[in-house]
């Protein structure tokens, strides 16, 4: 390292060696990169609201190989994942970033390889500008690679990470969804977990042209654990990704989207849902840039935060000069249930076409007294009446997930999250 | 004296902009069982006041006065509780409950109230059964049990979803705030008939508006006028169309001079 270049290596400590000695390219740049940028601390706007800290304070180290696989069991029973519709749906599990092979089920009209063999990196993500990107591609050891050939239909598929440690762990998996021209794919990804860990994925999504994604995350990670996903998707004409994100685990979380609409008549959805309590931290982070005209793009992100919990929405929504026609929506809601309950939100509009349409806007606000007063003058109790919105305000942003299955595993998991405390319960 | 409902000098005040502003201003009334009673008065006299005070919203203080429903002092009783032991009030302007599924939200509401009187509670099958032949009553479309609480809902689909509501708790008691309001003569007819229904010795009702149209199809024992936060006058049914003709002006003039 020159004597020039600022040098952020100290905030790297926590994961010891495991940085040392890499001689692949791609990793070496991302390394690089990493001990000029550090891991990011406050100073940095995109980490303004979302301190790092408590990674920082623990060294983290590789996973072990093996797995307890009975816990595996019990954790994919606990998710509900071996009942029902689900049971039946082809899955990739992964414990502690590696793929177990044992708990999958390939799925038919999918082409399905992983990066523990192919040590492919895509195109898409941005190592040089996002550190935890840049960290992934350091440490990354394994992760699905799907691929959907032209006009097939994928049907669902689930990708599930599990962690599970008794001592403080990271784990880095690389994962990717190609969609080829009119192909269709749902994939519904589970971040869950048990234990102190580190969860730093990274996903690059392409959809072709008349292809459609649908995209659920379901994030339910452990208490202790940190999850830190960045996905990266790229829409081409008339083609399609709809995601959704519900937030409910983790002591911190971040999910950072970065979706591209390439080319003309493409739709992207960035919607999400996050519930939390306690001292959860949980921080939904997008940019959609419009890179040509006539795309359409939507974003609905509620939050319910009880406790000291804390929510951070950071959405910028950036209209290139050639992208006339963009229709862009942003809404960002906060129904706050204590008074240490905080959010912060930045929307963010940046525009350099003329002829465009995109409205964005932000809520925060308590449990509406004229609600909470009209369920009471019926009968119900007010602890009752109080669940009883804040499910009906978290039901309202589920509604906008299009997969039948994905919605009703959300609403299920998201019903263990009640009764919430709430301030005067 | 009725020992059913007895409002004995109730003050109430609202704090309006860092403003303590007084309402009602002694306000006495008594209605025994089995009677409708109708309130009418000119705007701002405090009717709707005197409806949220005795449903228990809290933004209002009472300041004086004690209200005695059924042996009970209702003033000391949270909004549940009274509904429970009997009282419901009919919203001049329902509440909408985005993500609020209506059946779900009417189950709730009366498995809530039959909890709290120690009844058992009704199964979701008994429980549509009934709904659904109380909603066709009231002429309303199926499909507003299937929608979220009165989101979408018109005026009048709104003030036939109260009805409902009240049909279904089965109250002692009903106050309806200008439940006529923004209703056409046919739905009208509908929810007052849907009261009518509910008409026993066992079920009293006071009926605030501001037209004498509601009271030829929903007949009261009595009428009270209303002003300034006081009952200024009551008398029998025949009072209805003589406001009709006449107006307040009479009332409030014997009012100042008493």
């Amino acid at each position: 390292m020159n004597a020039i270049t600022k040098d952020r290596s100290d905030t790297l400590a926590p994961f010891g060696t495991r940085l040392d000695g890499v001689t692949d390219p791609v990793r070496k740049a991302a390394i690089g990169a990493l001990h000029r940028s550090g891991l990011p601390d406050r100073r940095v706007e995109e980490w303004r609201y979302t301190s790092l800290r408590f990674l920082t304070e623990t060294p983290l180290a590789a996973p072990a190989e093996v797995y307890d696989a009975g816990q595996v069991q019990a954790q994919l029973e606990n998710l509900g994942l071996n009942s029902g519709t689900l049971a039946e749906l082809p899955r990739l599990v992964f414990v502690n970033g590696r793929y177990a092979e044992p708990f999958s089920v390939l799925p038919a009209e999918v082409e399905v390889s992983f990066f523990a063999k192919t040590q492919t990196f895509g195109a898409l993500s941005a190592p040089d500008r996002d550190p935890l990107t840049a960290l992934n591609a350091a440490l990354a050891s394994d992760g699905a690679q799907l691929h959907v050939s032209a006009g097939k239909n994928g049907g669902d598929v689930l990708l599930v990470s599990l962690g599970q440690t008794d001592t403080p762990v990271s784990f880095h998996p690389r994962h990717s969804v190609t969609l080829d021209e009119g192909a269709q794919l749902t994939l519904i990804s589970i971040q869950a977990g048990q234990g102190r860990y580190l969860h730093n994925p990274v996903l690059e999504i392409s959809v072709a042209a008349e292809a459609n994604l649908k995209h659920v995350t379901l994030q339910t990670e452990g208490q202790d654990a940190a999850c830190l996903a960045t996905t990266y998707a790229q829409v081409a004409e008339r083609g399609t990704y709809d995601s959704f994100v519900l937030g409910l685990g983790a002591a911190l979380s971040r999910q950072e989207i970065h979706a591209r609409l390439a080319a003309p008549f493409a739709t992207v959805h960035v919607n999400g849902a996050q519930m939390l309590g306690g001292k959860q931290i949980g921080d939904v982070t997008s940019v959609i840039t419009h890179a040509a005209p006539d795309c359409i793009s939507r974003q609905t992100v509620r939050n319910v935060l009880d406790g000291h919990a804390r929510g951070v929405f950071q959405g910028k929504v950036f209209v290139d000069r050639v992208a006339q026609k963009t229709d862009g929506y942003q809404m960002n809601q906060a129904l706050l249930l204590s008074e240490n309950a905080e959010i912060d939100a930045k929307p963010e509009l940046e525009i350099y076409a003329d002829d465009v349409k995109c409205s964005h806007g932000a809520t925060v606000g308590a449990l509406d007294d004229d609600q909470l007063f009209y369920l009471r003058s019926r009968g119900v109790p007010d602890a009752e009446a109080r669940q009883i919105l804040i499910h009906a305000f978290m039901d309202e942003a589920l509604g906008l997930i299009e997969d039948e299955t994905a919605r009703t595993l959300c609403t299920q998991m998201l019903a263990r999250s009640f009764p919430v405390a709430g301030e005067s319960a | 004296m009725t020992q059913f409902l007895d409002i004995s000098g109730l003050c109430a005040r609202i704090d309006a902009d860092g403003q303590e502003k007084e309402i009602l201003k002694g306000v006495d009334l008594s209605i025994p069982p089995g009677e409708v009673h109708a309130i009418m008065g000119p705007n701002g006299s405090g009717k709707s006041t005197l409806s949220y005070v005795l449903a228990g919203r809290e933004d209002y203080e009472v300041t004086a006065g004690t209200v005695n429903f059924q042996g009970k002092d209702l003033l000391e009783m949270e909004p549940e509780e009274r509904a429970a032991a009997g009282l419901f009030l009919a919203f001049q302007s329902p509440i909408e409950l985005p993500g609020v599924n209506n059946a779900n939200f009417l189950r709730t509401a009366v498995n809530a109230v039959r909890r709290a009187r120690g009844k058992d509670e009704l199964d979701a099958v008994t429980f549509l059964k009934t709904a659904r032949a109380a909603a066709k009553e009231l002429s309303m479309a199926p499909d507003m049990l299937k929608r979220n609480v009165n989101v979408g809902f018109s005026g009048g689909e709104k003030k036939r979803n109260e009805v409902l509501q009240m049909t279904l708790l089965q109250p002692s008691f009903a106050i309806l705030d200008e439940t006529d309001s923004g209703l056409d003569v046919d739905a009208l007819r509908i929810v007052a008939e849907g009261v009518n229904r509910l008409r026993s010795p066992s079920f009293s009702a006071l009926v605030i508006t501001h037209h004498q149209r509601l009271l030829d199809y929903l007949v009261p024992d009595r009428i009270h006028v209303m002003a300034k936060g006081r009952i200024i006058h009551s008398g029998g049914p025949e009072l209805a169309q003589q406001i009709d003709r006449e107006g307040y002006t009479r009332f409030l003039a014997e009012a100042e001079a008493a």
